[in-house]
């Protein structure tokens, strides 16, 4: 009897928290969706309006900003899946001097990212030429100590016989990477894809630090600048704006929720 | 193997490497050594060249009242997530891995805010702190408590934006309890339990010890994030009032990008990194002494 109780005063304070913790997002959908004399009289009756996304969308470049978003996040991730897989086959599998040092070296990044550095990579950014422009973003991030450690690990669970007998059979060393390692690494590829496109989509610091124009400026500087208390902008538009810079990741994670969440928990143990 | 690939082996390795390390010395390390040789200099302006003055940007730090606040401000910022953040994720875990009903469904829920971005989270939240209009003072009338203007105000802005940041972080440190909560072998706490153990003593005699390695993981992580989230701050308070919420990374960024002392704003990163390192040496330490455990 007593269990039944504890059971069930569990489950209402469980129900309790989730409903906190999806509330401030249900708000933004109901604010969203309603004209502005709904916005704290939650009548289910009231009348649905998509005016705030029309408004919204009028409002802010947010077609240039998506296709801003998609260039970075998509260059970065092509970009660290090529570097990341070639330095991580040579500390997996290959003997060279000064590699442990070089290992540690690139660990430093774990640590430390790009987002901390914004002060000096803004001047050599600056000296390159490469400040407001979609590579300038991308850049310090493709080189990434994250996917090198991740594939790494994976690659030396690879059995070496696989590689020995490939190279016996006349494969040259690329062959070998792309027909054996990379195909046998496909589920870190996923963890890691999801995990960088997630960060990447919702960078905010360096890309407001790099970008100045519509041209390159992502979805989260672009929200930034539109939901700015000081733009007067009134809150069901801003919340519209706000579900349709994040709709996209959000939608993503509703119907792949396992394989999200199984991606940050591999990404964060390591 | 050597015999057949006419490159030598380290030859091969090196070349491998190269694309990673020519971009991770020019936009990681090459700009952490430049970080700690511009904090010896002035900033240089216009024609003005930059002067090496040695520790003067370093003690300027210590006169530097905004700088005493930032790092006040972060250490209290930590204070206020770090053990709400990580009890919390520890209780959702917990929930989500019983048998209680609608279990996916508050999992779904704990684990959203995570997939966002802090810009639309603060959006959000902006909305919920609002003086006259915004939510918390509807939900707070009738209570007899109006009229605060929570973001505005020096003494409210920091644990405001606290108790949304453990909003935004706990379902992210759910998922390592869960993953540890899965490899707590049953059997274990289903002995203690025959022996007529209450749940609460299991859980404090088994569970969280087994948990303590994720424990400790988790507060290294949260204390980290604590020094690398600063966006919110963009939109809901730029720091202020009278830098009563702002932190130390986005101080760093004003020095940079608002008054243009980037010498300073190095100095500034010097100390920000060197905690950071600080709390991968206790991460690295703790990870040795287990070592010595096994």
């Amino acid at each position: 009897m007593n269990d039944r109780i504890t059971r069930i005063l569990e489950t209402l304070a469980c129900w309790t928290l989730a409903l906190l913790w999806a509330g401030p997002l249900l708000f933004a959908l109901w604010a969203a969706f309603h004209g502005q004399e709904y916005l704290t009289r939650l009548d289910p009756t009231a009348p649905l309006t998509l005016d705030n996304f029309a408004q919204a969308w009028a409002t802010a470049p947010f077609a240039r900003y998506y296709l801003n978003t998609l260039a970075y996040t998509l260059c970065t991730l092509a970009g660290q899946f090529v570097l990341c897989t070639l330095a991580a086959y040579a500390f997996a599998r290959f003997r060279f001097p000064g590699r442990d040092v070089a290992f540690m070296l690139v660990l430093v990044q774990l640590m430390i990212m790009p987002d901390q550095l914004i002060v000096e990579n803004y001047q050599i950014m600056s000296a390159l030429g490469l400040v407001d422009t979609i590579a300038g973003i991308s850049l310090p991030y493709v080189a990434s100590a994250f996917g090198i450690f991740l594939l790494r690990q994976t690659f030396k669970q690879v059995p070496v016989e696989l590689e020995e007998a490939a190279l016996v059979e006349g494969a040259s060393r690329l062959q070998v990477l792309t027909k054996v390692y990379i195909p046998l690494g496909r589920p870190t590829y996923l963890a890691y894809g999801l995990v960088s496109v997630s960060y990447h989509w919702n960078n905010f610091l360096w890309p407001i630090v790099i970008t100045n124009s519509v041209t390159t400026r992502p979805l989260t500087v672009g929200l930034a600048i539109f939901g700015a208390p000081e733009s007067g902008v009134h809150f069901p538009i801003i919340s519209a704006g706000t579900l349709i810079a994040v709709a996209p990741l959000l939608l993503a994670f509703l119907l792949f929720q396992r394989q999200f969440v199984q991606s940050f928990m591999r990404a964060g143990i390591k | 193997m050597t015999r057949i690939s006419r490159t030598p082996q380290w030859l091969y390795g090196w070349l491998l490497l190269l694309p990673s390390a020519v971009l991770l010395i020019a936009f990681t390390h090459y700009p952490i050594v430049r970080t700690l040789y511009n904090s010896f200099f002035t900033t240089p302006r216009g024609r003005i060249p930059a002067r090496f003055i040695g520790l003067e940007n370093y003690q300027a730090l210590l006169h530097d009242e905004i700088f005493l606040r930032v790092l006040v401000n972060n250490f209290l910022f930590a204070l206020g997530t770090i053990p709400a953040s990580v009890g919390l994720a520890l209780l959702m875990a917990v929930w989500v891995n019983g048998t209680l009903p609608g279990r996916a469904l508050a999992r779904t829920s704990f684990f959203t805010p995570t997939v966002l971005p802090m810009v639309a989270v603060a959006n959000i939240w902006l909305f919920f702190y609002t003086p006259q209009v915004g939510i918390l003072e509807k939900m707070l009338a009738p209570f007899g408590i109006h009229g605060v203007n929570w973001l505005g105000d020096p003494s409210t802005v920091l644990w405001c934006l606290a108790v949304m940041a453990v909003w935004k972080e706990a379902g992210f440190f759910m998922i390592f309890y869960l993953a540890a909560l899965q490899g707590v072998p049953p059997d274990l706490t289903e002995a203690a339990r025959i022996e007529g153990a209450g749940r609460w003593y299991c859980f404090r005699r088994i569970t969280w010890p087994l948990l303590m390695p994720t424990t400790i993981f988790v507060l290294l992580n949260a204390t980290i994030n604590c020094f690398k989230l600063v966006d919110h701050l963009f939109i809901m308070t730029k720091g202020g009032p009278d830098n009563a919420s702002s932190l130390l990374l986005y101080y760093i960024y004003e020095t940079a990008f608002a008054y243009w002392d980037t010498a300073y704003a190095s100095t500034l990163t010097v100390v920000l990194l060197g905690l950071l390192a600080l709390t991968a040496l206790v991460q690295f330490l703790y990870l040795e002494r287990r070592a010595h455990y096994r």
